[in-house]
């Protein structure tokens, strides 16, 4: 699809928490603008390999390069700031804070973020709720409250961890629009997905991960002839 | 006399007052506690020694600077502070990914070597630290005398109370802070430095106790064992309160010190036990404190 240049390249990224050997020698790229899936069974990996590229793992080696810059041995908070927005599989939206402020919490990481109003007029449901405890609303709400803070940010990088985890049909029909609008705006998002029915239509690219390994590449041009392998990966 | 069904206002009243006096101080401290518990999840034995340290630093700088009580106020929980930020950089940090027993041990070893250090150097007998001119004299009210350092102290503890409060819960920089202390990685990740943020606010917290110190040093002598004795009494308040509630200790510690003053009048031999007593029933019937969120 569009291919202006590379957004992420990671190589030979191998991830530990403690003493456990989560990710055995990661390889891959993603381009300006793609929308690339991390599929697999639970356990194989996937949530760890973002939050390896947050820098949220206990120890990692390797290579990661976001927009030409090495980030192996960065802190967890510089990374942000090279435009990385990281919505977390358990959303992570704040009970201390009210939904407004969870919005208005992380801070700026580039100049050409959303604006509030351009966010209440994709998520209608947070604006009439702006006032209320965060974890008050629905998991629906809690999951574009999620997206919606991480879109402030003008992050151009997003790394969505399971969004239509457990969510009403109708709720991830609206995410799978969101997601659409966000890469027509240019952004590079990774996705990691269950809901292999939901990844399929929108995403340009599929990895498969199994033991904390890529075992497949899937280009969306070939999802039908590899349609019988991804099943017996995926064990669907 | 100005009695009321045979009660004593005279007495009444100035007992309130030495209450109140006292649940500022209480306060103070108890507000630095349940911040630094908030974000690091320790429990700092070494509040009181700071605030010691706040007021012999005061005591020391009248003695040697010439620092009058003014720039004491503005200058020691400064410096107490920056102590507290070297305590955490060098000493909590390396520890802090062990139990949280270890940190507890060691501010509490910290606060008796410091202890031990004072009164190695001044003795234990209390050391005089003069009102400052502004504030001396009082204020005749219908049914007692106001000495206007007592009611200096209530009013700044106030003030920096309800500031503390302000900024926790109304601002940005407020909302960084509930938000780390509810999930330290995702703040991270979303590009705030928390091991900073965790620095400054466990030396904000010691401030407060070093603040704290330079409100007392005219009030109670400047001793090295004035923290050890107040901070049992602010560990029960703060366990009240419930732990890492702002808004609860601050009420808890002025509630505690009125508690305290209206037994001193009512039954005088439980003043010094109240406390416990309350911080027992409320132990009982409410764990996670007055305050606290149940888990």
């Amino acid at each position: 699809m569009s291919s202006t240049g590379e957004k992420v390249r990671i190589s030979d990224l191998h991830a530990f928490y403690g003493e456990s050997h989560i990710l055995h020698g990661i390889d891959m790229t993603i381009q300006q603008g793609e929308l690339v899936t991390l599929l697999g069974r639970n356990g194989a990996g996937r949530s760890t390999t973002l939050k390896a590229i947050m820098n949220m793992v206990g120890r990692r080696t390797g290579s990661i390069v976001i927009n030409g810059n090495e980030t192996i041995d960065m802190p967890a908070h510089r990374i942000a700031h090279l435009g990385m927005g990281f919505c977390p599989e358990e959303r992570g939206i704040f009970s201390s804070l009210n939904v407004e402020e969870n919005l208005m919490l992380p801070p700026s990481v580039r100049s050409d973020g959303m604006s509030v109003e351009e966010i209440y007029e994709m998520f209608p449901n947070l604006y009439e709720r702006r006032m209320s405890q965060g974890t008050r609303l629905s998991g629906g709400e809690q999951q574009m409250l999620a997206l919606a803070r991480i879109l402030r940010t003008g992050a151009n990088i997003l790394l969505l961890d399971e969004i239509t985890e457990g969510l009403a049909p109708v709720i991830v029909q609206k995410l799978g629009e969101v997601l659409m609008k966000l890469k027509e705006r240019g952004l590079t998002i990774l996705l990691v997905e269950q809901n292999f029915r939901f990844a399929a239509p929108i995403a340009d690219r599929h990895y498969v991960m199994e033991h904390g390994h890529i075992v497949e590449e899937v280009h969306a041009h070939e999802l039908k002839e590899k349609t019988e392998l991804l099943n017996t990966y995926l064990g669907v | 006399m100005a009695t009321f069904l045979g009660i004593n206002l005279f007495a009444l009243s100035g007992q309130l007052l030495v209450g109140l006096i006292n649940g500022s101080f209480y306060a103070l401290l108890s507000l630095g506690l349940a911040i630094i518990f908030g974000l690091l999840k320790i429990i700092n034995f070494a509040q009181g020694a700071m605030y010691m340290l706040g007021a012999f630093a005061a005591f020391l700088a009248l003695q040697y600077l010439g620092m009058n009580y003014w720039f004491a106020l503005i200058f020691v929980p400064l410096a107490v502070g920056a102590v507290g930020i070297l305590m955490e950089r060098f000493l909590i940090r390396p520890i802090a990914n062990e139990d949280h027993l270890y940190s507890l041990l060691l501010t509490f070893g910290f606060a008796l070597v410091l202890q031990g250090l004072f009164t190695h150097w001044f003795g234990s007998s209390g050391l005089p630290y003069a009102i400052p001119d502004e504030l001396k004299g009082g204020t005749r009210l219908p049914f007692m005398y106001l000495p206007n350092y007592r009611a200096w102290i209530i009013v700044a503890s106030l003030i920096v109370c309800v500031g503390t409060w302000w900024m926790i819960e109304k601002t940005k920089l407020g909302a960084y802070l509930r938000a780390g202390t509810e999930n330290p990685a995702l703040m991270q990740a979303f590009g705030i430095n928390v091991p900073l943020m965790v620095t400054l606010t466990f030396g904000f917290g010691v401030a407060l106790a070093g603040f704290a110190g330079v409100m007392a040093a005219p009030v109670y002598s400047v001793s090295p064992e004035m923290g050890s004795n107040i901070l049992i009494v602010v560990f029960a308040i703060v366990v009240i309160g419930g732990m890492g509630s702002i808004g609860g200790a601050i009420l808890t510690g002025l509630a505690m010190g009125v508690v305290e003053g209206l037994t001193k009048y009512f039954y005088p031999e439980a003043s010094t036990t109240v406390i416990f007593f309350v911080m027992v029933i409320v132990l009982l019937l409410k764990p996670a404190g007055l305050f606290g969120k149940e888990a």
